[in-house]
């Protein structure tokens, strides 16, 4: 068959994975999303010793293979299912789409702390200061100045983190969930015609794409203050950081 | 007790970094519409004293009462923190480097004190707000952001930012130290008229111009103590320390 | 507890051990290949040449934009494809082979970290100081000596700590080969789960021992960009 014939009949399957890649990467962001200015506030401003626990899983999620963190929750939870059964949280467990997702959130988690960090830590102390000079109180100073500030300068860097998880996201198809990756497999196995896969790369490459377009054109909304006189600085590169 | 007339009163207060003493007891009242100069050389403690007065430091110990709220400081620890938000309120600060919130238009940072932490409704804050920086003669460059302003114009937005708190008393730290030199003379005309409204002023400033001609008193502290105060007319032409005699010798 | 472990018949630990030897020549043997396609890159991107420069950009960011996994297939299923195709035209009567898991592997893992690694270079080239290389020009060298003697031994110093989180993103990446049946690390933690129904003690095994590789690593690269930087203050 030629390509063109391969798309013609497995288009839909394709976009069943592509949705299902794209909500398996945004919902794994999002939760990590929510999590992660708590965490970076304590990375930031705890004690060395109340840090310690969230370093620890910091370095662990950094420092371990995603897949092996996958396995770890897919598969792992299996040894403890009687005591999951009892609290009502097998039928969580048993979906690979949950557990790849608790995996993702849980990953992606451990990056956006360390990013927001360092974007907190980019704040201008004198803003800082003129907040409560005026007598805002921590949390109004954390939500008028501090924040807008930091995810400002934190932008490209979450922008790249959420590609990488878009990328990681091709993993779940080994714990049979079927995004892009997993349908393409499910192609290629009743095919053995490898322009499936060539496909899949084009899909991959076009989410990357669009999603590089959307974070800029908010990036450019965030940045409007620097605005006339100096030009905005990084804007968000595809992947120029990498993580580690 | 506090005289009714005493706006804001400091208490022997002390401050070190470390093992090394900055502050070694320094006590300070003004009244309303005093204009209280500090000098000194750089080192002295000037600064570190102003930011004690709104707990942008944490003094080592001390008192500092504002508006008959009071705040006493005990090896490091403030007694009643609560206040300090309240404090912060009633003083209103000007910074060296401006410190204008870059993400927000000049019109914003005004208006952002009185609504986020006098819960003003926005309509009142921003006719008010619309008023000082016409008061600082900014007003047609409300709508841009810091970085699209000079230095000088920045301080202007600051002290408008100040104001719009309806502070008793406002705090200027070395205020025109970072602008260029021909940027200078709008600040401190600003400041002039201020004082000439009768606000109530501490600054700390190198401008010996603005200390002898605009200021009711002043206070100059060297070694973390106040080494001799009063008013500046008597100060200036009859020094009665050393130290200060050789610090206006090098100024002038 | 220990017996799982432990080396021989009764244990698991040197069926893991032997996973772990695989899973370490596969990073060692893909670095050379990785960092050369990395140069390779680089020098095709910073080319005069504007086929050269497309070429360059189309490898890194394709190659960066998709799935680590996803790389691997197509390697492995593409190459044997191609393998198969090939014999099938010198020798048609020859049975089909596959292309080794290892091999594809390290080319998969080569190509996307030379894709990165070109980015890292690039980046390390240009943050030279210009001024070396016209004093270079102005004593008399060769624009080839320029390279070799100014600035390709102080790219070094500014390349080392992103080719250091390369090295670190591709010893994890290797976890991926055991998804096509090459008995790593991973693989052979799966083969002890399947027997022993201890999945989450072995799993967790894995994970610590990619988790020490990569702070030993970084604790090396730490020393080596220490070592790079020696006779330049910090700002």
């Amino acid at each position: 068959m030629n390509p063109l014939e391969i798309l013609a009949q497995y288009w839909p399957r394709l976009l069943d994975g592509t949705l299902m890649t794209i909500k398996l990467t945004l919902l794994g962001a999002l939760i990590a999303a929510l999590v992660s200015p708590a965490f970076a506030l304590i990375r930031v401003h705890a004690s060395p010793m109340a840090q310690a626990p969230l370093r620890l899983y910091v370095s662990f999620m950094r420092g371990t293979p995603i897949l092996a963190q996958l396995f770890l929750i897919y598969y792992g939870s299996g040894q403890f299912r009687p005591l999951l059964q009892d609290w009502g949280l097998w039928t969580f467990f048993r979906d690979p789409f949950n557990c790849a997702l608790l995996a993702f959130a849980l990953n992606s988690t451990a990056y956006q702390t360390e990013i927001l960090r360092g974007g907190i830590l980019g704040v201008a102390r004198g803003e800082i200061e003129a907040a409560k000079a005026i007598g805002m109180s921590r949390f109004t100073a954390l939500r008028r100045v501090v924040f807008p500030h930091a995810y400002r300068i934190a932008w490209p860097a979450l922008g790249n983190e959420v590609i990488l998880l878009m990328k990681a996201s091709a993993l779940a198809s080994v714990v049979t969930v079927f995004d892009v990756m997993g349908r393409t497999r499910q192609v290629f196995s009743k095919t053995f015609d490898f322009s499936v896969y060539l496909w899949a790369a084009l899909i991959y490459l076009c989410i990357t794409a669009v999603f590089v377009l959307l974070w800029r054109q908010a990036e450019r909304r965030l940045s409007r203050h620097i605005g006339a006189r100096h030009q905005a600085p990084a804007t968000v590169q595809p992947l120029k950081e990498t993580r580690a | 007790m506090t005289p009714p007339d005493i706006i804001l009163k400091a208490e022997d207060i002390h401050k070190s970094f470390g093992s090394v003493e900055v502050l070694k007891g320094i006590s300070l009242a003004a009244r309303n519409h005093d204009v209280i100069s500090i000098l000194g050389s750089s080192g002295s403690g000037k600064s570190t004293f102003l930011r004690c007065l709104n707990f942008l430091e944490t003094p080592t110990s001390g008192k500092v009462t504002v508006h008959g709220e009071e705040i006493l400081v005990k090896n490091g620890k403030p007694q009643n923190a609560r206040h300090i938000e309240a404090i912060r309120a009633r003083l209103g600060m000007v910074f060296q480097q401006f410190n204008l919130w870059t993400h927000r238009t000049v019109l914003e940072n005004v208006m952002e004190g009185p609504i986020q932490v006098k819960g003003e409704p926005k309509a009142e804050a921003r006719s008010k707000a619309e008023a000082f920086l016409k008061r600082v003669g900014l007003e047609e460059r409300m709508h841009m952001y810091p970085s699209q302003l000079s230095g000088g114009q920045q301080q202007r937005v600051a002290i408008a930012r100040a104001l719009a708190m309806e502070p008793d008393a406002i705090l200027f730290d070395e205020p025109t130290s970072a602008l260029d030199p021909e940027l200078v003379g709008e600040v401190l005309k600003v400041m002039q008229d201020l004082a000439a409204e009768g606000r109530t002023m501490i600054v700390v400033t190198h401008e010996m111009g603005f200390a002898r001609e605009v200021s009711s008193e002043v206070v100059f502290l060297h070694e973390g103590r106040i080494a001799e105060q009063g008013p500046p007319g008597e100060m200036f032409t009859n020094p009665k320390t050393e130290e200060f005699r050789r610090f206006i010798a090098k100024a002038m | 507890m220990f017996e799982l472990f432990s080396y021989g018949d009764a244990g698991w630990g040197d069926e893991i051990l032997r996973g772990l030897a695989i899973t370490v020549q596969l990073a060692i043997v893909t670095l050379p290949v990785g960092l050369f396609l990395g140069f390779l890159a680089a020098a095709a991107s910073m080319s005069r040449l504007l086929p050269l420069r497309l070429l360059g950009f189309g490898y890194t960011t394709v190659m960066r934009g998709l799935p680590e996994i996803l790389t691997l297939f197509v390697v492995y299923n593409g190459a044997g494809l191609l393998i198969n195709a090939v014999l099938q035209w010198w020798a048609p009567e020859a049975a089909p082979t596959d292309f080794s898991p290892f091999a594809a592997g390290v080319v998969a893992l080569g190509m996307v970290f030379g894709a990165f690694a070109a980015e890292v270079l690039r980046g390390a080239f240009q943050s030279l100081d210009s001024g070396q290389a016209e004093a270079g020009r102005a004593i008399g060298m060769t624009e080839r000596q320029i390279f070799l003697r100014i600035r390709l031994p102080q790219v070094w110093r500014f390349a080392l700590p992103g080719l250091g989180n390369l090295w670190i993103n591709m010893l994890k990446d290797t976890a991926l080969v055991s998804v096509i049946a090459l008995d790593d690390l991973m693989r052979m933690t799966k083969v002890a789960v399947g027997v022993t129904k201890q999945p989450f003690t072995f799993y967790l095994l894995a994970c610590l021992i990619y988790w020490a590789m990569c702070v030993l690593s970084e604790l090396v690269l730490g020393q080596m960009e220490r070592r790079a930087n020696r006779g330049i203050r910090r700002a």
